[in-house]
């Protein structure tokens, strides 16, 4: 069905990333600046064939590329769709990507698909649960994930641990990496009215892969309180870049990807944001 | 208070629901931090749907397109994760959507537009070579098997559905009230609907059930008197819907 | 259809196949011509247009509370066919609810 890959850059460089949008799919191959790989979101490579897949072909040629997955449902109370998980081995089998992530939510259940990322109660139960789905995905796929932490607007009544403690446990059992989204801990801190450095400062560093850094929207709750929302359709606001900057200085340089998902801007914009982040690493990540 | 996603996933596309309980932040009136989630999911779904049938949205309005997509969605929401498979009862929908009645063509224009997407993420091949075919004399190519692209798709309609999708996604002309079948096939990666002229449906359709052009142009003209074969052949080889030859002679 | 005619009609379909260049496949974003099919139902990430207010508007198709025309380009599809002419015209075939 696909053509053998030639040999797949193994690791993500500790430099900027953007999300691929096809496009800014000419731009890239003529002038990436800073990018030095690329994210995809694995549920659009699920096909047979089709220019999708002819443009990831191409780009697996010139840049490591992270497979970042939306569908999997890992924070869901059904079990995996096994469907889903063959079709997405499939694709990590022949894509070989340096990075392969998913995200601390649900998005299906009983059959159904949301598409979007649902909150997950930070109990002992649900921690078993999300275990046992990472343990899953990790030995089927034959490789290890990273996991994101949410952008959250609510709080479960029934959590028993703070979300550091759910996710760094998770890690701790099923030995998988974490993504650290940025623009999500300052989200959910604004959100919670919380101190977004205190989580920076809790989390544990050495074992994020990979950060996103991305824009959000803000708008207000019931109350006239502030209500950020995730939604990767805006420049990175400054609170962010130095909430990142903040993180680096702590954990050195980390593969940094630009997320512009909705009302996707002119590629030098996208390419503007990588030198931005270019140029933190290079000033505060030196000493870490 | 355990909150399950049942009814987490029930309240999100029915906002008469109450938000379920057990959610909160600091008071119990929650109701817009759930809605970004309730919104989330409609506003998604209803863009993917814009997306997907921007030809029936063109037909009906962006504001009526946006409100049926409201409907649609909460009737059939995505059954899998890729957004690419959502929208495929969208045909049948229409057909049963009495403010859409006066436009009975409209589940064939859906089903047309599911047609290009998916031959758009189809298996990829290689058109015909045209210099293989010239190279045939015509008694070998009468008894040629023409194989059919994997992204190759039929439609056969009552109404002008090329017609009707071309006008509006491409600038035709407007319309002729007649009954029109489709191809849809691509010779890259971007798939284009032709207009099957009488008989060419039937040629193709048993090109693709093993026919040698001989037998395939014959079943044709018995169902289809005006079935022209050079026409058919024509459409079929420009459109990279025909792929690898077998001669009766290999 | 004999034989003699329906080779004539394979020659010159052929012919006028061949005079139809065919390039290699490619996959340029810049051949992107048709009608945006690739960004039809692309999965990503994010959260929607971030405002809580589309989710919340309740899509009440029950009958009478449905008030909306189509009201695009069907208006200008002139297809002299009962069922499909002008919409006035057509009430009449519209269930009274």
């Amino acid at each position: 069905m696909f053509d053998e890959l030639q040999e797949p850059g193994c690791v993500l460089p500790k430099s900027p990333g953007v999300g691929f949008k096809h496009v800014h799919f000419n731009e890239i191959l003529n002038d990436c600046g800073r990018v030095a790989w690329l994210e995809i979101h694995a549920e659009n490579y699920m096909s047979e064939g089709g220019r999708n897949i002819a443009q990831l072909k191409k780009l697996r040629q010139h840049f490591p590329i992270s497979c970042h997955g939306v569908g999997l449902s890992i924070g869901g109370t059904n079990p995996l769709d096994k469907t889903h998980l063959r079709r997405l081995k499939t694709l990590v089998d022949w894509l070989v990507p340096a990075s392969f992530s998913e995200h601390l939510a649900w998005s299906s259940h009983d059959g159904q698909y949301y598409n979007d990322l649902l909150p997950v109660p930070y109990t002992r139960a649900a921690l078993d649960r999300v275990c046992d789905h990472i343990d899953e995905v990790q030995e089927f796929l034959g490789r290890s994930l990273l996991l994101e932490n949410p952008s959250t607007y609510l709080v479960f009544e029934e959590s028993e641990m703070s979300e550091i403690e759910f996710i760094s446990q998770i890690s701790k059992r099923t030995g998988c990496g974490l993504l650290l989204d940025v623009n999500n801990v300052f989200v959910s801190a604004t959100n919670h009215e919380t101190d977004p450095y205190s989580y920076i400062n809790e989390f544990p560093l050495a074992l994020v892969g990979e950060i996103h850094l991305g824009g959000h929207a803000e708008d207000t709750d019931d109350e006239g309180a502030t209500l950020l929302i995730d939604n990767h359709g805006a420049e990175i606001v400054e609170p962010v870049w130095a909430l990142f900057e903040h993180t680096i200085k702590l954990s050195g340089a980390l593969p940094t990807l630009i997320e512009w998902d909705n009302d996707v801007p002119e590629w030098k914009t996208l390419a503007a944001e990588a030198q931005r982040a270019h140029t933190a690493m290079e000033k505060f990540a030196a000493f870490a | 208070m355990t909150v399950c996603h049942r009814d987490f996933a029930s309240a999100l596309l029915d906002s008469r629901k109450p938000v379920p309980a057990g959610l909160t932040f600091r008071s119990e009136k929650a109701n817009k931090r759930f809605a970004v989630y309730r919104n989330n999911v409609a506003v998604s779904l209803t863009d993917a749907l814009q997306s997907l049938f921007p030809v029936v949205r063109k037909l009906v309005g962006d504001e009526f397109f946006k409100a049926m997509a409201g409907v649609y969605l909460r009737r059939h929401p995505p059954a899998s994760p890729l957004l690419a498979e959502f929208g495929i009862h969208m045909p049948a929908f229409l057909g049963g959507f009495e403010p859409v009645a006066r436009l009975p063509y409209l589940p064939d224009v859906a089903k047309l537009e599911i047609l290009i997407r998916e031959s758009f993420h189809s298996k990829d091949s290689v058109p015909i070579s045209n210099a293989y075919l010239a190279s045939l004399e015509p008694a070998e190519l009468l008894r040629a098997r023409l194989g059919i692209a994997p992204s190759a798709r039929l439609l056969r309609s009552r109404y002008p559905a090329f017609g009707i999708w071309h006008a509006n996604a491409a600038g035709g002309s407007q319309p002729k009230n007649r009954p029109e079948n489709v191809l849809v096939a691509r010779r890259e990666f971007d798939p284009k609907p032709w207009h099957l002229p009488g008989g060419a449906y039937e040629f193709i359709d048993s090109l693709a059930k093993g026919s040698c052009i001989s037998e395939a142009a014959d079943q044709a003209a018995a169902m289809q008197s005006e079935f022209r074969l050079d026409q058919a052949l024509a459409i079929l080889l420009k459109s990279g819907a025909a792929i690898e030859i077998k001669s009766q002679f290999d | 259809m004999n034989d003699h005619i329906k080779s004539i009609a394979v020659a010159s379909a052929v012919a006028a196949a061949l005079a139809v260049g065919t390039g290699p496949a490619m996959a340029s974003g810049e051949k992107e011509k048709c009608f945006g099919v690739s960004l039809a139902g692309e999965n990503d990430c994010a959260a929607g247009p971030g405002t809580t207010c589309a989710g919340t508007s309740t899509v009440d198709y029950q009958g009478n509370a449905w008030t909306l025309v189509p009201a695009g380009t069907c208006e200008s599809m002139e297809l002299p066919d009962d069922r499909m002419g002008s919409l006035t015209e057509l009430d009449r075939d519209l269930p009274s609810t």
